[in-house]
């Protein structure tokens, strides 16, 4: 019997490397029980969680929505798009009333950096971030160490490339995070413009040239480039970018080995990553998708489980 | 803490044998029978049946370990949540005689989640239920088993405390133990 540390997920950071093996193994045995014939199991049955998306979505909110149906949780989605928010509600006044309706558990996507945190703060239910910002999207990083931790066996010790946005990116960041605790030497490369001033003080190697990063890591781990999030320009064009850091078959067939290629999604195919990097068997994307359900189920089911108040 | 002595490795040899046996008169060569063993203590117990079994039949037997965690109805009731252990059935219950393995049953609250968990497996012709240790006047639930290695008589306050070769034991010893107060 074992629990986590935090009541609420709320990013990497706050976790130590066991809640990340506690975790990854409770996964494990979720991962068994989606590929049954029958794929889910009463334990949330009591339980009501609310997926509240205040920024667009499509895997995560899917994911996690499929999560709360595989543990039998009854599941409420809400999205700022068509909701009140419009009309002026504030964040608290908004989750307030959806706690009103005796709601356990809060999923959370939102613009801010640090508003699940503030959530946490005053209302009571559990909080998991679902992506806050630029900050942290916990569960992304979450799935994607345990989806290395499948194809090696092991996280510690091996090297692992983020390619791209590392500005804008809360993948990258909570990657960062999970990586680090878990043992594993972490490299960020992408133009100066994308890389944060002070990375290096997170105990990450920084390089400017793809190249050199693909040949030193055994997993690359590839962002999208966030235009949605850039209010300037930070380098000249898309086609420029993809021709100094796009992953093309030509640039990993020129490398004398073998490395994986994960991406948490939306793909700009064609920018980062090309099609036939994406579709080989190199890639590792749709088992990153698969994972993330069952590594969901864990985070909900480990927290949920704690006695009722 | 007291330790009473209620089964050691000898007589646990004994009552392996006459549970298979009891198994073969009901279930002749397990043509359409599976063992199905309980995480976490099950599995031990359902591997010492199982080779019985086969060593008896001449048959191969098919063989499974189901576990209960998401199933179990003390959910949220608990301080903390109980840690999962690998299911592993590698063929499908439908129309099976399914026998459960189980160390010790007490409330028959794990057996009725494992029959809730069994489900995601087929339907099964017919399911029964074996211990090696009933706790008797204890049931919370209205289950009773089909095969026992032993009954006892026992208090609240007193925990059966199994101890098998296959965990890493030296010998197999099964313990009444007075819980401290």
């Amino acid at each position: 019997m074992q629990e986590l540390s935090q009541k609420h997920l709320l990013g990497i950071k706050e976790l130590t490397s066991e809640d990340l093996e506690l975790i990854f193994a409770t996964a494990d045995n979720f991962k068994d029980v989606i590929n049954r014939p029958i794929k889910k199991v009463p334990s949330l049955r009591d339980i009501t969680i609310a997926n509240v998306f205040f920024e667009n979505s499509t895997r995560t909110r899917l994911s996690f929505e499929l999560a709360e149906k595989r543990l039998s949780a009854d599941v409420i989605n809400f999205s700022s798009a068509n909701s009140s928010v419009k009309k002026g509600e504030t964040l608290l006044d908004t989750v307030n009333n959806i706690l009103a309706m005796k709601v356990d558990m809060v999923v959370m996507r939102h613009s801010s950096p640090g508003a699940p945190h503030f959530l946490a703060k005053h209302i009571d239910a559990n909080i998991i971030n679902a992506g806050d910002g630029t900050h942290e999207h916990p569960t992304q990083a979450l799935l994607d160490t345990f989806s290395i931790r499948e194809q090696y066996g092991k996280v510690e010790g091996l090297k692992v490339a983020i390619i791209g946005d590392i500005l804008h990116s809360r993948v990258a960041l909570s990657n960062i995070f999970a990586l680090k605790k878990l043992g594993a030497e972490v490299m960020v490369c992408g133009p100066n413009t994308l890389l944060p001033k002070y990375i290096a003080s997170l105990g990450v190697k920084v390089e400017l040239d793809v190249k050199k990063a693909l040949q030193w890591c055994d997993v690359a781990n590839v962002l999208r480039i966030q235009l949605e999030r850039q209010q300037i320009k930070y380098f000249p064009s898309l086609r420029e970018y993809s021709l100094y850091y796009g992953i093309n078959k030509k640039l990993l067939n020129s490398l004398d080995k073998k490395i994986t290629i994960m991406h948490p999604g939306p793909i700009n195919r064609g920018v980062e990553i090309s099609s036939d990097v994406a579709d080989s068997e190199h890639a590792i994307i749709l088992d990153q998708v698969e994972n993330g359900v069952a590594i969901r189920m864990a985070v909900l089911y480990l927290l949920a489980g704690s006695k009722m108040a | 803490m007291q330790k009473r002595l209620i089964l050691d490795s000898h007589l646990l040899d004994i009552t392996i044998s006459r549970l298979s046996q009891q198994l073969i008169e009901n279930h002749s060569n397990f043509d359409n029978s599976v063992i199905i063993g309980l995480q976490p203590k099950g599995p031990f117990l359902a591997d010492l049946i199982h080779k019985k079994l086969e060593q008896e039949t001449g048959h191969q037997i098919d063989k499974g370990y189901l576990d209960t965690t998401f199933h179990r109805d003390d959910f949220r009731r608990r301080e903390v949540p109980v840690r999962a252990n690998e299911t592993k059935i590698d063929f499908i219950i439908e129309d099976k005689n399914v026998v459960i393995v189980d160390d010790v049953l007490y409330t028959g609250r794990s057996v009725r989640a494992a029959m809730d968990a069994m489900m995601a497996f087929g339907r099964p012709e017919k399911v029964e239920l074996l211990v090696l240790v009933d706790r008797r006047y204890s049931r919370d639930l209205p289950i009773a088993p089909d095969y026992v290695g032993k009954s006892v008589n026992t208090l609240d306050t007193q925990k059966v405390l199994v101890e098998l070769e296959g965990q890493g034991f030296e010998q197999n010893k099964i313990w009444l133990v007075n819980k401290e107060q």
